[in-house]
């Protein structure tokens, strides 16, 4: 018989319902990039490997304008949510807590703590009297808006990053007369650097990924690429959205798996 | 009143001016363009409806009244909004399912992250992670694809021949439960993955030893050092459910709808931004208890587990 050693990290039945979750979770995923690499017209009926969904996609004129502005949307938004955030994250980190450090903290996390429609709902109230009033209908408010419910995401990595460098290196240098930019520059920017990458690629990502937000905030005719995906499936499910899809998928996969691989070298 | 002024508590000041400083651009940022505009909401509850959307600059209670009463079209009279109350109880039932659904796929799930080989237990989170962190509306359309009418499941049944028509699972109940668990699935893994990465084996080992059958050792001393975890992923999970928008409009059409689509509803086709905004008050206030709860669920512990 068998001798199998007992092991409190063992328990019966887990592996399997752990394995069949990963499968359920990728599966589906799977299915969506393989057709969108179908060479027929047909979702399920697969004719053989080709790119056609995707050259269909980059030759569609809504398609790359609604790229445009989603790239330009999630880099200008995760730059002004990643330089606030690192402003912020340097007030709460460096030094001793102050009076007034839990509000900050509540504030900066205050877009994660209101259900994303409703935010969405309020900043198209807010927004559409602005836009009547000023008669600017471009892909600022989108920016602003997404800035707005990036900086918290863009926080949580350089916060964490921060905390975990100690404060004798800045002192070191200011004991040896740095100055405090002299400090900043050559010492604790060096440092938090990798935080502070990691914080912009979460924001571009979220930003990216954004539908609630942008649905409500866009002006008539402008799209994003979420939102024209969310107007395309509403008509007619087609091997191109497939493709799409398929492209925000690879997208947000090569960004987090770099950010990824950026966090885990340690400070 | 004559204040101390020594070089130290000067230095503290000037440190604590350019430390808000700092701070300040997120949060002028934040309350500009989030608190700001709830705020706004707030107001807007109270007034009434436009003809054409927007809002007429009276006071009015109509919005209110109309979370869970409406008139009769014919009659005038006063009666309760049933599609309301199916809506909203959809929701939180939804959203509780979700919840129940992913803790029993994300429990084992975590607990078999936990216990893997250190060199092989980064690429099982990682994984994980990547659901995470990719666009929910293409999950929900993968998601979809299998369930539609002819998604996966029908074209392999179809084939088969275990039917001779495609089985209707798109725009229900269950197609939205299965569309958010789905999507929630990984917010659930991950704390509670956290908390059982703390945990200190040799505490089951010795419950085992002092001949606790496996049942007890996990009633006992497993389950109570995962409750961290556990309450934490269920919140994650319970709040963007019970607000959802994306996956129920995908999932659920106008049969499943939920509160994010029936406050969509009211800016939309339904004209009556008063009762949207209303909606988005409460609906605001259930997740703020739901926090609150977490938050006392979580202190009464006084950080032990921690």
């Amino acid at each position: 018989m068998a001798d199998r050693r007992f092991s409190v990290r063992h328990l019966p039945g887990v592996s399997g319902i752990a394995l069949i979750t990963f499968v359920v979770l990728y599966t589906p995923v799977l299915i969506l990039v393989i057709y969108a690499f179908n060479a027929g017209p047909v979702i399920g009926r697969w004719e053989g490997f080709s790119l056609r969904w995707f050259t269909a996609a980059l030759e569609n004129a809504a398609f790359r304008n609604a790229a445009r502005n989603s790239l330009i949307v999630a880099s200008v938004a995760g730059l002004v949510a990643t330089l606030c955030a690192t402003l912020a994250a340097l007030a709460t980190t460096r030094g001793r807590r102050f009076r007034g450090e839990g509000g900050i903290y509540l504030v900066l996390n205050q877009p994660l703590l209101v259900p994303e429609i409703v935010l969405a709902v309020a900043l198209m109230i807010l927004l559409a009297q602005i836009k009547q009033a000023t008669g600017y209908h471009g892909l600022g408010w989108l920016i602003i808006a997404h800035s707005t419910f990036c900086i918290p995401f863009a926080y949580m990595p350089i916060r964490a990053r921060l905390e975990g460098m100690d404060l004798t290196l800045e002192t070191a240098a200011m004991d040896l007369y740095a100055s405090r930019f002299y400090t900043f520059r050559r010492v604790t920017l060096p440092l938090m650097a990798p935080g502070v990458l990691a914080g912009f690629m979460l924001a571009f990502v979220i930003s990216l990924d954004n539908v609630v937000v942008s649905t409500f905030v866009k002006s008539p005719g402008q799209e994003t690429l979420p939102t024209y995906l969310m107007g395309e499936l509403r008509r007619n499910l087609s091997s191109e959205i497939y493709a799409i899809s398929a492209l925000l998928l690879f997208a947000s996969v090569a960004v987090v798996a770099a950010s990824w691989l950026i966090t885990r070298r340690k400070p | 009143m004559a204040e101390t002024s020594t070089p130290e508590t000067r230095v503290w000041r000037d440190e604590l001016r350019r430390r808000w400083a700092l701070a300040s651009p997120a949060m002028i940022v934040i309350t500009l363009f989030s608190i700001l505009p709830l705020m706004v909401m707030v107001v807007y509850s109270f007034l009434a409806p436009g003809l054409y959307g927007n809002v007429i600059w009276e006071f009015s209670l109509r919005g209110w009244a109309g979370v869970f009463t409406e008139r009769d079209l014919f009659d005038d009279t006063l009666g309760i909004a049933w599609a309301h109350v199916t809506i909203l109880g959809r929701s939180v039932a939804l959203a509780l399912a979700t919840t129940a659904l992913t803790l029993v796929f994300g429990l084992p799930t975590a607990w078999f992250i936990a216990t893997r080989h250190p060199s092989t237990r980064a690429f099982w989170l990682f994984l994980i992670t990547i659901p995470f962190w990719t666009n929910l509306l293409v999950r929900t359309i993968a998601i979809q694809e299998v369930i539609r009418a002819d998604g996966t499941i029908n074209r392999i049944l179809l084939s088969m021949g275990v039917i001779d028509a495609p089985f209707a699972m798109m725009f229900t109940n269950g197609a939205v439960l299965l569309g958010m668990s789905y999507v929630f699935l990984p917010l659930m893994v991950l704390p509670v993955y956290a908390a059982i990465e703390k945990f200190d084996f040799r505490l089951a080992e010795a419950a085992y030893d002092l001949h606790a059958s496996r049942l007890y050792c996990l009633r006992r001393v497993i389950l109570p050092l995962m409750k961290p975890g556990i309450v934490a992923g269920s919140i994650l999970v319970f709040i963007p459910a019970l607000g959802a928008y994306v996956t129920p409009r995908l999932m659920g059409g106008g049969r499943a709808m939920m509160w994010g689509n029936l406050i969509d509803l009211q800016f939309g086709q339904g004209r009556n931004w008063p009762l949207g905004a209303a909606l988005s008050v409460v609906l605001t206030l259930v997740v703020a208890g739901a926090l609150v709860w977490y938050v006392r669920a979580t202190a009464a512990k006084g950080g032990r587990d921690g």
